[in-house]
């Protein structure tokens, strides 16, 4: 969370509404324990890292769904699927959860 | 926009204050936060003045060991499955913002450089003291966050008290001048790891030197880890290095795993 503290300044600054998502749980390996965390602008600005790159394309459209009023803040959960070639999935095989929710508290 | 829970939250973060942050993730309010600091009170609410109780005594708990994750409450701050019974889950995500653990090594030795760079991957904050100025140098230890010059006694009256389970201390010194005081010093805190450097007869003598100064208790010997890290065959500087810290983890997590401390074979076979 750290890391993300100069860029949310910035943003809160220039009036951005901005989303956060953290991981709270991991299955099995994954590259980023509890407590890693991101941070999404309405305009599409990013910070941190939730997976070292492998879900973060797809926790950018959650953030951006949960600033457009189109999801509630909640648990999303990442795994593997080798059923479904184009599913998001972490190479490591783990599953990870994330919390995505409004920075409004 | 932020609010206050978050603005002293990044407060405290930017200033390296122990801090937990309680997250309903799951349950009646998700979203609802609650925010704990040591002797502070709790700022926000998770939705139940009994739940944010119980909720801040546990994150004080996790914040003590570092740890971050998931726990599962009543609305009302249930805790046991009797009470759980037909009551909704409350998921709450406890996330701890503690200092890193802190490695103490004393004595400046050709093992001192390799051990710190290990810690440091590690995750510790790594401090080298040595009485010996010329030794004693941010420029031989440029991987260490501190180096300071001085004996150990006036380093455990200062600040022995800050040191926890999760926190280790590191002999290396071999010169009973330094390594005796610092056992006893070591001994006097709560302190996870204990180990001190040496071969089997240095440990010998030692440990006859610690019975003359009074170092006799079973809880204290049970405690130190001397001859220091796990017996793998190290070898190099490197090597050693790595065994302190496989036996630092160890120690931590309860593995039974072979510390040089039970054998009585040569260490470097």
């Amino acid at each position: 969370m750290n890391e993300l503290l100069d860029d949310i300044d910035r943003w809160q600054t220039n009036g951005e509404r901005i989303a956060i998502a953290r991981v709270v749980d991991v299955d099995g390996s994954g590259p980023r324990g509890p407590g890693a965390a991101m941070a999404v602008t309405s305009s599409g600005e990013v910070a941190g890292s939730v997976s070292g790159g492998c879900v973060e394309g797809a926790v950018v459209s959650e953030a951006l769904a949960i600033l457009n009023g189109e999801r509630k803040a909640g648990v999303i959960t990442f795994g593997y699927s080798d059923d479904d070639a184009f599913a998001v999935g972490l190479t490591c095989g783990g599953t990870i959860h994330l919390f995505i929710e409004e920075l409004n508290w | 926009m932020s609010g206050p829970i978050f603005d002293r939250y990044a407060a405290l973060l930017r200033e390296s204050t122990p801090v937990a942050l309680a997250t309903v993730i799951d349950g009646p309010n998700v979203g609802a936060k609650l925010l704990i600091e040591n002797g502070a009170a709790p700022l926000g609410s998770l939705g139940h003045p009994e739940l944010d109780r119980v909720v801040a005594r546990d994150a004080l708990a996790e914040l003590e060991a570092a740890r971050s994750g998931i726990r599962h409450y009543g609305p009302e701050g249930q805790t046991t499955p009797e009470d759980l019974l037909d009551q909704p889950t409350v998921r709450i995500f406890i996330e701890s913002h503690a200092p890193p653990p802190e490695m103490w090594i004393f004595g400046a030795v050709d093992f001192t450089a390799a051990l710190a760079r290990v810690a440091k991957v590690l995750g510790y904050r790594v401090t080298v003291f040595d009485a010996r100025e010329v030794f004693a140098t941010q420029r031989r230890f440029p991987m260490a966050d501190e180096v300071r010059v001085t004996w150990p006694a006036p380093v455990f009256e200062e600040r022995g008290a800050q040191l926890r389970a999760r926190d280790a201390v590191c002999i290396l010194t071999h010169d009973p001048k330094f390594d005796v005081p610092a056992v006893q010093g070591a001994l006097r805190t709560r302190v996870g790891y204990i180990g001190v450097m040496g071969s089997r007869s240095t440990h010998t003598k030692r440990m006859q030197r610690l019975a003359e100064v009074g170092v006799t208790g079973s809880d204290d010997l049970e405690r130190l880890m001397s001859p220091i890290g796990l017996d793998l065959g190290a070898r190099t500087p490197e090597e050693t290095a790595v065994s302190i810290c496989a036996e630092i983890i160890a120690r931590r997590t309860g593995r039974d795993v072979p510390s040089l401390r039970s054998g009585t074979g040569a260490i470097h076979s």
